[in-house]
């Protein structure tokens, strides 16, 4: 094994489906003992770049490693580093959860003897002990999601693959499931994860890189993703299109380069409590009233916004307690 | 420095003859845990143990009388559990692509394909169970047969020979099935694809019937498609008459089989997605 701070090494990597280019030339590096973050929409190719880092696809074009092994030419000696956890609860729904998880154990060629300790030490863990003898087709949804992420977990890999985790899951298990990512994280282990949970990313990912249409668009630590954006971003909801609009015009010159629109809310990203005031004056000047007006630190789905021109997700989340002015009328 | 190699021991890795031990211990592995499903699920046992016994009941009973076999001595019921052997590993054969279909729609096969363990041990896991429960099958439905006037002819060690063309038979259909499971990737059109064309391959058969009576262009089928070569040795192996011909049919059927469907179904799996 080359002698190397990269866990994971991905450079140009392509991938084609028919006429589907799933990747297009995507690279980034995951250093050792960190948590990465593939942040994007689905179908941005997250989880065609997990399917190549587990070998579960051959690249079209391009190369990644994972711990100095090539992911084609030394396929098996990757597979005995990785531990994956697909989007799907992969787990044999007749086998009980202990023995989904002595079967992983067995097939990751672990030594007898410790693969059922390792089983009990997991479901309990995972808040499984109670249902570990139990066929898995009687568990619930949150149930067999908890038992795939443990699955994934059994021969200890170096090198854990997460694709979303945590959809399905309850907040609990959620908060549960990130508590454990932390802790093997601060054990030495090195965690890729995919998400189009914005909050998610920002919460455990050291580093982050935003794909979109198999391309990498923006990389970088959450907190430079989000200083692309100035420190506050301004919502202002105008309440009918037709204000909005007139209140765009308005604002052409306000924040940095201006107000987006959506629908009758504009949205401004600013420096300073200044800009607020500046805008709230000119309105005022012009007889237009807001219906309400949000003040907030910037997200990641902001960011997504700006670089893309579109919602990450489908229904954007709350933001993470804004600062509601209120109906100002 | 690497901080990833330090303190977690890695699993110990196989190479030269190790390797073929741990092709092994997989496969076992495999077939024990498809093995298991049964068990849990009692119910794929039962129906695939009742269909059989169904048809040996009512093809002795309902057409035990009407059935005219030219130049077979014995009592019909000894002319039918040839073929019903055949016809319950056929049928039988269906469950290789359920599964398959099922663990790829699943996800297993993609967590499966993520592991170190030998690339050949999920399929041939998958076709060594569906032989374990031909084994188990077949040896209830023998005794169903016994129960009800069926006799063997010739000796106990062509009767084990006859049984064991039957089994190598079935484990041949299991890679073709397992391939179909594979490329459908959904087990109820897996069910439902397997249906059909397999009704023609045990019913345009001397399975239950003699070909004799049938037209000339069906008969040119029946004659000498796998299901009937095979039910005809078995019957030859279990009553008496001429055996060479129709075991060397099979056995010709079965290698010509496993060759073309066992890369076929290795290559599939490799790309299953």
């Amino acid at each position: 094994m080359r002698q190397d701070d990269a866990a994971i090494r991905v450079e140009g990597l392509t991938k084609r489906f028919g006429s589907l280019v799933a990747l297009d030339g995507i690279d980034f590096e995951v250093p050792a003992g960190t948590v990465f973050g593939l942040l994007g929409p689905n179908g941005a190719g997250k989880t065609t770049a997990i399917r190549i880092l587990t070998t579960i696809l051959t690249p079209d074009a391009g190369r990644a490693e994972v711990l100095g092994h090539d992911v084609v030419r030394e396929a098996e000696a990757v597979r005995y580093r990785i531990g994956l956890a697909g989007q799907f609860a992969a787990v044999d729904p007749n086998l009980t959860g202990s023995e989904n998880l002595r079967l992983v154990g067995r097939l990751a060629q672990m030594p007898r003897e410790s693969i059922r300790p390792r089983s009990v030490e997991l479901l309990e863990r995972f808040d499984l002990a109670d249902a570990a003898d139990r066929p898995v087709r009687t568990y619930s949804g949150g149930m067999r999601r908890r038992l795939d992420v443990a699955a994934a977990l059994v021969q200890r890999p170096p090198v854990l693959f997460l694709d979303e985790p945590t959809t399905g899951l309850d907040l609990q298990s959620r908060n549960a499931l990130w508590e454990t990512i932390r802790e093997l994280v601060a054990g030495g282990t090195t965690v890729l994860l995919t998400t189009q949970y914005l909050e998610e990313a920002d919460r455990l990912a050291e580093r982050l890189a935003v794909v979109d249409g198999g391309k990498v668009i923006a990389e970088g630590t959450p907190a430079e993703l989000k200083a692309r954006l100035g420190n506050t971003v301004i919502e202002i909801a105008m309440g009918d299109e037709t204000a909005a609009l007139r209140a765009q015009a308005l604002l052409a010159r306000a924040g940095d380069g201006g107000p987006e629109r959506e629908g009758s809310t504009l949205r401004l990203s600013s420096d300073g409590p200044r800009v607020l005031m500046d805008v709230l004056r000119s309105l005022d000047g012009e007889g237009l009233s807001p219906a309400s007006i949000t003040v907030r630190d910037p997200s990641l789905d902001d960011v997504f916004l700006t670089l893309t021109g579109r919602h990450a997700e489908p229904v954007t989340e709350p933001a993470a307690e804004p600062a509601q002015i209120g109906a100002a009328r | 420095m690497s901080q990833t190699s330090i303190a977690i021991p890695l699993p110990t890795e196989h190479h030269g003859l190790s390797r073929l031990s741990g092709a092994v211990s997989d496969t076992l592995a495999m077939a024990g845990r498809n093995l298991i499903t049964y068990r849990r699920v009692p119910q794929l046992l039962i129906f695939s143990t009742i269909q059989p016994v169904i048809f040996v009941l009512l093809f002795r009973y309902v057409f035990g009388g009407a059935v005219r076999l030219p130049g077979f001595p014995y009592p019909y019921v000894d002319y039918l559990m040839p073929g019903v052997f055949v016809q319950l590993t056929v049928f039988g054969a269906i469950a290789a692509a359920v599964g398959m279909a099922s663990d790829l729609k699943s996800g297993l096969l993609e967590r499966f394909r993520s592991l170190p363990m030998a690339r050949s041990a999920v399929l041939a896991g998958r076709t060594i169970g569906d032989f374990a429960r031909n084994v188990f099958v077949m040896v209830l439905v023998i005794l169903v047969g016994f129960a009800v006037g069926f006799r063997v002819h010739t000796n106990v060690v062509l009767f084990l020979a006859g049984i064991g063309l039957v089994l190598l038979f079935a484990y041949s259909l299991s890679w073709i099935f397992a391939l179909v499971g594979l490329a459908v990737g959904d087990p109820e059109t897996a069910q439902a694809a397997a249906f059909p064309i397999l009704a023609p391959l045990v019913f345009a058969s001397s399975a239950f019937v003699s070909t004799e009576t049938m037209p000339g262009w069906l008969r040119a089928f029946a004659d000498h498609q796998p299901v009937s070569v095979t039910a005809s040795a078995v019957r030859a192996l279990l009553q008496g008459g001429p055996t060479t011909s129709y075991v060397l049919q099979s056995l010709a059927w079965i290698v010509v089989i496993i060759a073309v469907a066992a890369p076929l179904a290795v290559r599939r799996y490799r790309r299953a997605v």
